[in-house]
C-alpha cells in the first residue's frame, strides 16, 4: 500500500469490556491508543467495531516463539508464524535464537528483524544466542545484536542449556552493560541425556527414558544465585515443574531479580498423554504431573510465574510421524495461547482479564524492555496516548481445535480435536486492523512502520 | 485380539486362552511331523530392526510350523534420521502382501504406535520394544512357570493360573522389557512378584508397581520363592555408574553356587531357575547355576515357539471367519 491509497486510520471499538472490568469505547487514531471512555463521539470518517460481549485487551507479548527462519522453512517462517500470531492475538513475538544459522551475530538477528518488517503481521524481536552456534563454549557477540537494527535485549540458547556455570556467570554480567537478560533453557544435560518424558512410575513403565524435574530445578536453583551474585537479570524459560516453582518463589522473596515463562501446554496437559505414544505429545520440557500443572497455575496466578511463553515449535510432518524416540520435541501454540489461558486461568477463577493483559502483555514487555507494546496498569487501566496494540477477544465461543486450519505451516498442535473457549476476533498492531473479524486483514506496510516509529520514538528502551 | 502389544493390558481370560493355545501348540510340535496348515497361504513378516537372533529364528520357526509364509527383514535401524520411515517400512511389506508384521524395534513404545497409526492393516505383534516390552517372553515365561506348578499339583495345565506362586526377578530391571512384560502378566495369572536388584537399576517409582521391591537378593531367597528369573546384565553397565563392578554384582545380585545351594535347601519342591537368554556364565549366574537341573532356559526355548504359534494363530485366524 502506498501513501497516496491511505487506510482509515481512525477505528472506534465500541461496547467492550476491558480488562479493568469496565465496558467502555476505545478510539484507535494515527495509530495510538486515543481515547478510553463511555459513548466516545464518532468524527466522520471513523470505522466503528461493535465489541459488546467481547474483552479488550493489549496485544499480547510473547517472549518464546520458533518461527524457524532462517533454515527450516519448511516448518516456519517468519511471514506464517507471524500470521499465525496475529490470529493467536499477539502484536510482539520474540524469535527465538536456534534457526539454521543460529542467529548468534548481528547479520541473523537484523534478517529476522527485517523479515518481521516485511511480513508486517506483528512486531518480531529477534533473540540473540548466548553462544556462538548454541555450543556453550564462546560467548556470542552479545553486544553487536544489541546495537544493530534489531536491538536484541533478550538472549536463549533456548533448546540448549547454558550449562557451564562461569558461561552462564559471564553472560549474565556482559548483558548488564545494556540491560539485556538471559533467558535460560534450564536443562541439566547430564541429568537428560537420552531423556524422552517426565521421569517417575509412567515412564518407568512405559520404558521411555526420564526428564527428571530436578535436572530443570538443579539449574534454576544455581541460576538464581549466580544472578544474585553477579546482580543481572535473570529470566527462566519455560518452567515446568512443581519444584521449579517454589525455588523461583524463594529466589523472588530474596529479592533476586529473576522472571519466569511458563507455557500454555504446562498449564493444561499432563504426562498421561504420553501413553499414546503419539509424538504430538512430544515436548521439551515434557510434559508434567497433574500437581505440576496446578503449581504453575497458582505462580501465574500470586505473581511467581511471570508471564506466559508460548515456545511455539513447529515441526514439518515427517518429523513427527515416526518413533517417539527419535521424533522431534515441541508444540505449536501461537493460535491456542490465549484460549489455553483463559480455559487454565479466567474459567478457573484463578485470574482475571487484568491479570491475563499482565501475565500476555505487559510484564513479557517488560522483560524485554519493548517500551511500546504492554501499556497498561496492573489493575488493566489502559495508557492513553500509547501505541495502539490491541486484542479485541471473544471469550463466550466454544471451539473445536482443527489443526488443518491454522495459519501457521506446521500442524503439531496437541490440542487436535479439543474443545477450547474463546476466539480472537479483531488484533491491532500500532493501531493498524492486521485481523478483521477472525481472520487476517491487512499486514502493516512499512511505511506505516516508518511512519510510527518517527512518531513514538525508538520502539524500545 | 487384534495385535499382541503388551502383557499390561492383556485380560486374565485373554492370557489364559493364548496358553491355553500354547498348549496345543506344544503338542504339535511333540509330534513327527511338526506342522499344520493353520495358515497356509498367510505371510508373516518378521521385521527385526534391532539385533536378535533367538527371537527372529523362534518366530520364524512358529510361523513356518503354521505353513505361513515367512519374510524376514532385517535392518539395525529405519527412521527419519537414517533414511527410510517406519512408515513407509511397513506399508512396503504390506504391499507385499504381509498378512501378520513381527516386530523387534530399539524404541519403547514403536508396536503400539504401528498399531494405532493407520498405516497398515496387518496384525502387529509386539517382539520386543525398546525397554518396554516383550510380551511374548512373559508368555512362554508364564507357560513354564505354569506347566510347573500345574505339575506339582498333579493337574492339567488348561485353564489354571499362577495363583499363589512367588517369583523373584532378578537383576537389570531398570532396562529390561522382559521384567515388565513379566511383572505384568505373571500378576494378572495371580502370582506374587518380588523385584531384587541393586537401587540404581530399579525403575523409578517401582513401588507403586504391584510387586515387592528389596535391595537383596539374599533376603528374596529367604522367602522360599518357586522361581528366581535371572535378567542378563550387560556388563558395560558399570561404565554408566550402575554398579561399581562386575565382581561387586556377582557378589550381591548373581545367582552363585552359594545362592544355588540356598535355593536347593529351600524346600521348595521343584524350585525353577529362569534365564531369559542369553546367559552371562560368570556374571549374572554362575556356570553351576546355568547347568543346575532346575534352570529351565532350554525348556523356555521351547516354549517360546509354541506360545509364537499360538499368537499367531489366535492374531491371524480372527481376522478372516473361517
Amino acid at each position: 500500500m502506498s501513501p497516496a491509497s491511505p487506510s482509515p486510520d481512525r477505528y472506534l471499538i465500541t461496547g467492550g469490556t476491558l480488562p479493568d472490568g469496565t465496558t467502555a469505547d476505545v478510539l484507535v487514531e494515527g495509530g495510538l491508543l486515543a481515547a478510553v471512555g463511555p459513548d466516545l463521539t464518532t468524527p466522520a470518517g471513523t470505522e466503528v467495531l461493535d465489541a459488546r460481549g467481547r474483552v479488550v485487551l493489549p496485544g499480547l507479548v510473547d517472549l518464546h516463539a520458533h518461527l524457524r527462519q532462517p533454515g527450516r522453512e519448511d516448518a516456519e517462517t517468519v511471514q506464517t508464524g507471524t500470521r499465525a500470531a496475529a490470529l493467536g492475538g499477539f502484536t510482539s513475538v520474540h524469535a527465538m535464537a536456534n534457526s539454521t544459522p543460529v542467529a548468534d551475530s548481528a547479520g541473523v538477528v537484523e534478517q529476522v528483524w527485517q523479515l518481521g518488517r516485511e511480513a508486517g503481521w506483528c512486531d518480531v524481536h529477534p533473540i540473540g544466542a548466548v553462544t556462538v552456534g548454541l555450543g556453550g563454549e564462546r560467548l556470542a557477540e552479545l553486544g553487536a545484536m544489541a546495537e544493530s537494527r534489531a536491538r536484541v535485549r533478550v538472549f536463549s540458547d533456548d533448546g540448549m542449556c547454558v550449562a557451564d556455570p562461569v558461561m552462564m556467570r559471564r553472560a549474565l554480567e556482559y548483558v548488564k552493560a545494556f540491560d539485556g537478560v538471559i533467558a535460560q533453557h534450564a536443562q541439566e544435560p547430564r541429568l537428560t541425556d537420552g531423556a524422552q518424558m517426565n521421569e517417575g512410575a509412567l515412564s518407568s513403565m512405559l520404558g521411555l527414558a526420564g526428564w527428571p524435574a530436578v535436572a530443570e530445578e538443579a539449574i534454576i536453583a544455581r541460576d538464581v544465585l549466580l544472578a544474585q551474585h553477579v546482580g543481572s537479570r535473570l529470566h527462566v524459560c519455560h518452567v515446568s515443574t512443581a519444584g521449579s516453582v517454589e525455588i523461583i518463589r524463594w529466589a523472588k522473596e530474596r529479592g533476586i531479580d529473576v522472571t519466569a515463562e511458563a507455557t500454555p501446554h504446562h498449564l493444561l496437559l499432563t504426562e498421561e498423554l504420553v501413553r499414546t505414544y503419539n509424538p504430538v505429545y512430544k515436548v521439551n520440557p515434557p510434559l508434567r504431573r497433574e500437581a505440576d500443572v496446578m503449581a504453575l497455575r497458582e505462580g501465574l496466578a500470586d505473581g511467581t510465574i511471570d508471564t506466559i511463553g508460548t515456545d511455539h515449535a513447529p515441526h514439518t510432518a515427517e518429523t513427527k510421524e515416526c518413533e517417539w524416540t527419535v521424533a522431534a520435541m515441541g508444540m505449536t501454540g501461537l493460535e491456542t495461547a490465549l484460549p489455553v489461558a483463559q480455559l487454565a486461568l479466567v474459567d478457573t477463577g484463578l485470574m482475571d482479564w487484568a491479570g491475563i493483559s499482565r501475565i500476555l502483555s505487559s510484564t513479557p514487555a517488560r522483560i524485554a524492555r519493548v517500551a511500546d507494546q504492554g501499556r497498561i496498569s496492573a489493575d488493566g487501566v489502559f495508557e492513553i496516548g500509547a501505541p495502539a496494540n490491541l486484542t479485541v477477544y471473544d471469550p463466550d465461543v466454544t471451539r473445536t481445535v482443527d489443526p488443518e486450519t491454522h495459519a501457521t505451516k506446521s500442524r503439531n498442535s496437541p490440542y487436535r480435536g479439543m474443545e477450547l473457549p474463546g476466539q480472537v476476533t479483531d488484533v491491532f498492531n500500532h493501531g493498524h486492523p492486521v485481523v478483521r473479524e477472525r481472520a487476517l486483514a491487512t499486514p502493516r506496510t512499512s511505511y506505516q512502520q516508518d511512519q510510527q516509529n518517527n512518531q513514538t520514538g525508538s520502539p524500545q528502551q | 485380539m487384534k495385535h499382541l502389544l503388551s502383557t499390561q493390558d492383556l485380560s486374565h481370560a485373554d492370557a489364559l486362552r493364548i496358553l491355553d493355545t500354547t498348549e496345543e501348540m506344544a503338542a504339535v510340535s511333540g509330534r513327527e511331523v511338526k506342522k499344520l496348515p493353520a495358515l497356509r497361504g498367510r505371510t508373516v513378516v518378521n521385521l527385526f530392526l534391532e539385533d536378535s537372533t533367538r527371537t527372529r529364528i523362534s518366530f520364524e520357526a512358529a510361523a513356518k510350523r503354521l505353513s505361513a509364509d515367512v519374510i524376514n527383514f532385517s535392518g539395525k535401524g529405519t527412521s527419519v534420521s537414517k533414511g527410510e520411515s517406519l512408515k513407509d517400512t511397513v506399508q512396503t511389506l504390506e504391499a507385499i502382501g504381509a498378512d501378520a508384521i513381527v516386530m523387534r524395534h530399539w524404541g519403547s513404545g514403536a508396536a503400539a504406535q504401528l498399531a494405532d497409526s493407520g498405516w497398515i492393516r496387518s496384525a502387529v505383534v509386539n517382539a520386543g520394544d525398546g525397554t518396554h516390552e516383550h510380551p511374548t517372553q512373559a508368555l512362554l515365561d508364564a507357560f513354564t512357570l505354569r506347566r510347573h506348578l500345574a505339575r506339582r499339583g498333579g493337574l492339567a495345565p488348561h485353564g489354571t493360573d499362577l495363583t499363589g506362586m512367588k517369583v523373584v526377578i532378578v537383576g537389570d530391571i531398570l532396562h529390561s522389557r522382559v521384567a515388565r512384560s513379566n511383572l505384568w502378566l505373571l500378576t494378572t495369572l495371580g502370582a506374587e512378584v518380588t523385584l531384587a536388584a541393586p537401587p540404581t537399576l530399579i525403575p523409578l517409582g517401582a513401588g507403586d508397581w504391584p510387586c515387592a521391591v528389596t535391595y537383596s537378593l539374599d533376603e528374596a531367597l529367604a522367602t522360599a520363592p518357586d522361581a528366581v528369573m535371572m535378567l542378563r546384565v550387560q556388563s558395560e553397565r558399570m561404565h554408566d555408574a550402575f554398579f561399581p563392578s562386575a565382581a561387586e554384582y556377582t557378589r550381591s545380585w548373581g545367582l552363585t553356587d552359594e545362592r544355588l545351594a540356598v535355593i536347593e535347601a529351600s524346600g521348595v519342591p521343584d524350585a525353577v531357575i529362569m534365564h531369559p537368554g542369553p546367559m552371562n556364565r560368570g556374571l549374572e549366574i554362575s556356570a553351576a547355576g546355568a547347568d543346575s537341573a532346575r534352570n529351565t532356559a532350554l525348556e523356555q526355548v521351547a516354549h517360546g515357539v509354541s506360545v509364537r504359534m499360538a499368537v499367531l494363530y489366535l492374531l491371524l485366524n480372527q481376522k478372516e471367519p473361517a
